[in-house]
């Protein structure tokens, strides 16, 4: 499943991330954020009117991020 | 300065270098830009353990030496000595946040990695362990290979130990090699590495509900979040008229008792007019809203320091991207309501060309504090000071709806631009949330007290210059008999031609004569009107010199109406204009702006008078 599918406080580890639908400036930004395959992740907010963008919990830092990026990241509930 | 030893502090986004650098500093701090970009440079002088001194630059914050904004280039550029105007510094002070690493020290690796002498400071460790966090910092200086010093910047703990490490350090063999950039190892074996000492030296984790994770889920709850971020913002609004009443009464009574205390010292005659009525009227009708400025960039310092400011820009994201940008765009533009030129720069966050440019262009009509002096007058004087209920007064309950006007302006203006001459890609919106932490009293005096200079300096120079300047023209050549002396003067017949021009929308003269040394700056409008009215006044009007009594007899309501419309929309600052100038790389933008803001406040100026008249107020 993808992270926008993952249901809120839900802990997950990350699976894969398809670097392809993502933009070369938010790929880089992604990546500088720490988001890397085996990393544990949790969506833990969406914004109101929408629940869009998301607030995603990696490691111990919180991210906002919108839908249509967290589409690109697959992950697994669960995991270590 | 320049010769003693630097040393930069750099770090991730929300590590707590700011914190950090004004431990370090404390109020000896230098605010500078580098050469031909708007990034700031603020650097700070530090007597090391040894009692050498050296010169402490806080870079801006980054995630990797792989930027992607024009601020994270800086720093880049800095370590990599290719920065123009800045040395290589001879050491780094690394700033990793304790509780937060694993995202920390993959920046870490890269830097030291630059093979520098390089001193750890290992921040927040309080925020750690009331996280459940336990970091072993010995395990983690053998891993790094540096020296890891403990610290709580924002309880000012671990300094003496920070500079005792860095006398060691600074001066030590190793130097940063000038040119060589990132490539040393590659990203994901760095990610791995930071992501493996992480595990090992964090010594016990306990899982708990940590604070910012409860905050949280009630300020970015779908119900409770947007009501919580209309009520800050209206509190903050009536704030700024509410507590800054007395303090400006005090300034106006000061400025009237010097004028006249040099109005007995000084006999009649020009030197006399020249300073009660130009230097005094002018500067003082100013210095008069220091207050209500003040108070506005306390409430954006804390919202910042506080972490609440990312909140908002979370929550603001969806709207924001109705018009074409991302949450992103909303703290430059929140930066705005106090002035545009910070605004303007915190626009280098913004990755996406397109929509930086869009948020440059729109944040000359967020309502920034030189309009205040300009609202205050109006609205002090046509609006009554009379309770709606529930606390609310009308008089802030207008202002808040000339901010929300600009608001609603700058969103119109986005969507429209996105759509023309801005069009571009859509972007994502990904950012950092920071921990909520209790904003130290230190670090927001500190940033205010900066904030107060920069006000003090364009009050004692520009608006001070440009009220003598008008001053002269309006006081020269001396009327002949039969004659006003504004009809007589230069000014006076400038204004006139302009006149012609503002007269359908409600303008009079003294309005014409007003606009024009308030295109240097906005609150020039105030001290123009103040000498205006001041000159024009015959000696039985000398009691009286508050400047809204002599308006409220001379101006109808839709003109004063009307006059607040055009500021929301007139870009009537030489500041802006210029900054935009450097930023966009030419004049072209800063044009472009010049005329669809003129364009506006011409037809929200008309728009607003002839709705009044229609209405019969």
């Amino acid at each position: 499943m993808s992270l926008d599918q993952l249901p809120f406080r839900t802990p997950a580890t990350v699976t894969g991330i398809d670097w392809s639908r993502l933009s070369e400036p938010d790929a880089r930004r992604l990546r500088n954020l720490g988001f890397d395959e085996g990393v544990r992740i949790e969506a833990l907010h969406g914004a109101p009117f929408g629940r869009d963008p998301l607030a995603i919990r990696i490691g111990r830092m919180t991210v906002a991020m919108r839908r249509l990026q967290a589409q690109a990241i697959s992950v697994e509930a669960g995991g270590q | 300065m320049s010769t003693y030893p630097l040393i930069a502090v750099v770090g991730n986004p929300n590590a707590g270098k700011s914190a950090l650098f004004n431990m370090l500093t404390g109020a000896r701090q230098k605010v500078g830009n580098y050469p031909g970009v708007t990034v700031e440079r603020k650097s700070g002088r530090l007597y090391l353990a040894d009692g050498r001194p050296v010169e402490l630059v806080d870079l801006p914050g980054a995630y990797s030496l792989d930027p992607s904004s024009p601020d994270e280039e800086v720093t880049r550029d800095v370590l990599l000595g290719k920065q123009q105007g800045e040395r290589l510094p001879d050491a780094l002070l690394i700033v990793l946040d304790a509780s937060n690493l694993d995202n920390h020290l993959r920046f870490a690796l890269q830097l030291i990695a630059l093979g520098a002498p390089t001193v750890v400071a290992l921040n927040m460790v309080d925020l750690a362990r009331r996280d459940g966090l336990d970091i072993d910092p010995v395990a983690l200086e053998r891993e790094l290979g540096v020296p890891v010093i403990e610290t709580v910047a924002v309880r000012r703990r671990g300094g003496d130990e920070l500079k005792e490490a860095l006398s060691a350090s600074v001066g030590a063999a190793r130097r940063l090699r000038a040119g060589d950039g990132a490539k040393a190892e590659d990203f994901a074996a760095i990610q791995r590495r930071a992501r493996a000492i992480a595990k090992l030296v964090t010594v016990s984790e306990r899982e708990v509900r940590r604070s910012t994770q409860i905050i949280d889920s009630i300020a970015l709850h779908p119900v409770a979040g947007p009501l919580i971020f209309v009520g800050i913002m209206f509190f903050m609004f009536q704030a700024v008229f509410a507590w800054s009443e007395a303090p400006v009464n005090w300034i106006e009574a000061l400025v009237a008792a010097t004028q006249g205390a040099v109005a007995g010292i000084i006999p009649d005659g020009l030197l006399r007019s020249l300073l009660v009525d130009g230097v005094l009227a002018g500067v003082g009708a100013v210095i008069a809203f220091l207050p209500q400025i003040l108070i506005l960039f306390l409430f954006i310092l804390v919202l910042e320091a506080s972490g609440y400011m990312v909140r908002a820009a979370f929550l603001m994201d969806r709207l924001m991207a109705r018009v074409g940008l991302s949450g992103h765009a909303f703290i430059p533009l929140l930066s705005s309501f106090a002035c545009a030129i910070p605004g303007i720069m915190a626009t280098r966050t913004i990755e996406d060309p397109k929509h930086r440019l869009t948020t440059i262009l729109i944040a000359p009509l967020m309502t920034c504090s030189a309009r205040l002096p300009v609202y205050g007058i109006i609205i002090g004087a046509f609006i009554p000071a009379r309770s709606i209920g529930m606390g609310i007064g009308l008089q802030g309950l207008v202002l808040f709806g000339l901010y929300v006007l600009g608001v609603l302006g700058a969103l119109v203006a986005a969507l429209v631009l996105r759509f023309t001459v801005t069009r571009g890609a859509p972007r994502g919106f990904m950012m950092e949330m920071p921990k909520y932490q209790l904003p130290r009293a230190r670090d927001i005096a500190i940033g205010l007290w900066s904030r107060t200079l920069i006000f003090l300096k364009r009050a004692g120079t520009i608006i001070l210059v440009s009220t003598v300047i008008l001053w002269a023209l309006l006081a020269f050549p001396q009327p002949k008999p039969g004659e006003t002396a504004l009809d007589s003067s230069i000014a006076g017949k400038v204004a006139g031609a302009l006149e012609v021009v503002v007269r359908p929308i409600g303008f009079n003269h003294e309005i014409a004569l007003a606009l024009i040394p308030a295109m240097a700056a906005r609150e020039v409008a105030v001290s123009a009107l103040a000498t205006a009215y001041s000159i024009q006044a015959d000696d039985s009007d000398e009691g009286s010199r508050v400047i809204e009594d002599r308006l409220r007899g001379r101006w109808s309501l839709p003109t004063a109406l009307a006059f607040l419309a055009w500021f929301v929309f007139a870009p009537q600052c030489l500041s802006t204009v210029a900054v935009t100038r450097r930023e966009t790389n030419g004049w072209k933008w800063p044009a472009f702006m010049l005329g669809y803001l003129f364009a506006l406040a011409y037809v929200a100026a008309g728009a607003v008078y002839w709705g009044a008249v229609a209405l019969g107020l």
